[in-house]
């Protein structure tokens, strides 16, 4: 089973987010990049899959040399190969094109990506290369299993869960509970160096979106503290002052 | 150009998230002064489908059937970018629930549009941009995002707009319209819903707690308050990574992220991974023995003290309240 995984380089979790240029730019001084945590599930799981079973993962990110960094971690965790379209990940649209062009050309069994990235949030790969490369997709799911070329699913709904069943090949988004995140070992790590990493150009798209600003939310009043042993008072507070209750 | 709204049904009924979104919708029609059109996928009775007439919509295109009974992403995306190119409508409108997600990217697609999910305020068409504000960095910020496209697609938070009556009515028309085959791969085998429980992202209230409980046999007084306050229960990443509460009640930046009108953070000392999950938030409450937390720093109301001494008090007066 051929598995190709969809990694992004995203800010590390504990990022303070700011922005530059009169707030058009992310501000990238001092911020530490990693693997987006959900396509690290992908890949765990993915690792699962293929153990024993004689698979092979390959990981694709589209992203300037600077992502190189994150996709040897990915090496490292136990993807055999990796793909990088050279160019910078101008929004979801131009991303999945790019992968799909790709696939095309490269046919997978299994297409896994995180739900989301989380600098963008969008959780619109899986969708929009479902779309490109007519296959289905399922946006976030929690569970996946493999049996010969069906595989058995749990997608994520409010206040629950479906179970679906879907023939290879198709997209997924992966969330928690996929997959325990694997860490890289130290064979693992050396490895990585020398598996095969390819660079591709990008193919020529029409863009349909583009950031034009960005803002951090409204910073809140200073807190109203209530003495413990008036804990009473706080409802009190949420039911005539706030109107929450 | 009309805007078409898809009106996601569960089980039969629309919910506030889809009132929402048709209010939403009804705004931007009226000011492109256009109508708009719902469109509704499942097996929904006529005097339900003729409610969103009640929130602005003008028409209320029903595809029903066994095969549509339940969502399937691609047959649903098929027919919804059917009924776009039907109505010419330029814009459509979804709301960005965990189906809605699965559909915004296939219409997209399908549309040539570009596509603005998460949004949370009505889109901006100064200067003949069409620009839009929606979540990004998982909640620590806002992007406003310009779809240079002709056809675009908005996914609408929900709880980010609120439900407006205009009073109207919507005529119901059938809309039938040929499936493929290959649109119906996935196939669904069960759903499971817990139906005693409110589910986290419709919550309007939300008590939560963290590793301040101490341990899983301690949510019952969580679970008490919440269940007398009307409120979904959630919960902190270190809680759900120590299998004390399930994955899906996980709030925070790999979790999910929610803007309930009232979040209380119970033994929850408010990394900055949690504190992106919950900022949009109306009305934040923190109650925590250490003065110090940094969720203190974020809140609207604070009891500083034992979440064991503290929740029992706030379950009186809330019984208290609702006597």
């Amino acid at each position: 089973m051929k598995i190709l995984v969809c990694i992004s380089n995203v800010p590390d979790t504990t990022t303070k987010i700011t922005f530059t240029d009169n707030n058009t730019q992310f501000n990238t001084n001092g911020v530490q990049f990693i693997l987006n945590p959900y396509d690290e599930i992908a890949l765990s799981r993915a690792i699962e899959l293929t153990e024993g079973s004689g698979g092979s993962i390959t990981v694709i990110n589209v992203g300037e040399v600077n992502t190189e960094a994150t996709i040897r971690k990915a090496l490292a965790i136990g993807a055999a190969d990796a793909v990088r379209i050279n160019a910078k990940p101008h929004d979801a649209w131009f991303v999945a094109y790019q992968i799909a062009q790709y696939v095309k050309s490269n046919p997978f069994d299994l297409i896994l990506t995180g739900r989301e990235s989380i600098d963008y949030n969008g959780s619109k790969i899986a969708g929009m290369l479902g779309e490109l490369l007519d296959l289905p997709s399922v946006s976030i799911i929690k569970k996946l299993d493999i049996d010969g070329t069906q595989a058995t699913v749990e997608r994520e709904i409010e206040g629950g869960k479906e179970v679906l069943t879907i023939p290879l090949p198709f997209v997924a988004g992966t969330a928690e509970g996929v997959a325990e995140p694997k860490i890289p070992n130290m064979r693992g790590i050396m490895s990585a160096r020398t598996k095969p990493l390819t660079v591709v150009e990008p193919a020529d798209v029409k863009l349909s979106s583009e950031v034009i600003s960005y803002e951090t939310p409204a910073p809140r009043g200073q807190v109203k503290l209530i003495p413990a042993d008036d804990a009473a008072k706080l409802i009190e507070l949420l039911h005539t002052e706030a109107k929450v209750i | 150009m009309p805007v078409l709204i898809y009106a996601e049904n569960t089980g039969g009924k629309f919910k506030k998230s889809i009132f929402e979104a048709v209010s939403y919708a009804r705004a931007i029609a009226d000011k492109n002064n256009t109508t708009l059109t719902a469109i509704s996928i499942g097996n929904v009775s006529n005097d339900e489908l003729s409610s969103l007439g009640k929130y602005g919509a003008n028409k209320v295109l029903n595809v029903s059937g066994d095969k549509l009974k339940n969502f399937v992403n691609q047959a649903y995306a098929s027919i919804i970018a059917e009924a776009a190119k039907k109505e010419s409508a330029d814009i459509v409108v979804l709301s960005n629930t965990f189906s809605g997600r699965g559909l915004a990217p296939r219409l997209g697609v399908k549309l040539e549009a570009g596509v603005a999910d998460g949004a949370v305020a009505l889109p901006n068409q100064d200067g003949g941009k069409f620009t839009v504000k929606k979540t990004a960095f998982s909640g620590k910020a806002f992007a406003t995002v310009e779809l240079t496209s002709t056809n675009k697609v908005i996914a609408l938070i929900p709880n980010s707009y609120k439900v407006v009556e205009t009073g109207g009515t919507a005529q119901v028309e059938d809309f039938s319209i040929e499936t493929k085959e290959s649109d119906f791969r996935a196939m669904l085998k069960e759903i499971v819903r817990s139906t005693d429980k409110i589910s986290l992202p419709d919550a309007e209230l939300v008590v939560s707690a963290g590793r301040g409980l101490k341990g899983p046999e301690n949510w019952g007084m969580i679970e008490e308050l919440a269940n007398l306050l009307g409120a979904a229960t959630a919960c902190s990443k270190p809680v759900s990574d120590a299998g004390w509460r399930p994955h899906s009640e996980h709030v925070g930046q790999t979790g999910i992220a929610i803007s309930p009108n009232l979040y209380i953070a119970i033994g929850i000392s408010g990394a900055i991974q949690h504190l992106a999950g919950v900022s949009s938030s109306k009305v934040i409450v923190v109650i925590n023995k250490d003065a110090e937390a940094p969720f203190f720093k974020v809140a609207d109301y604070g009891i500083v003290g034992d979440a064991f001494e503290v929740v029992p008090k706030l379950i009186a007066a809330v019984k208290e309240l609702k006597a």
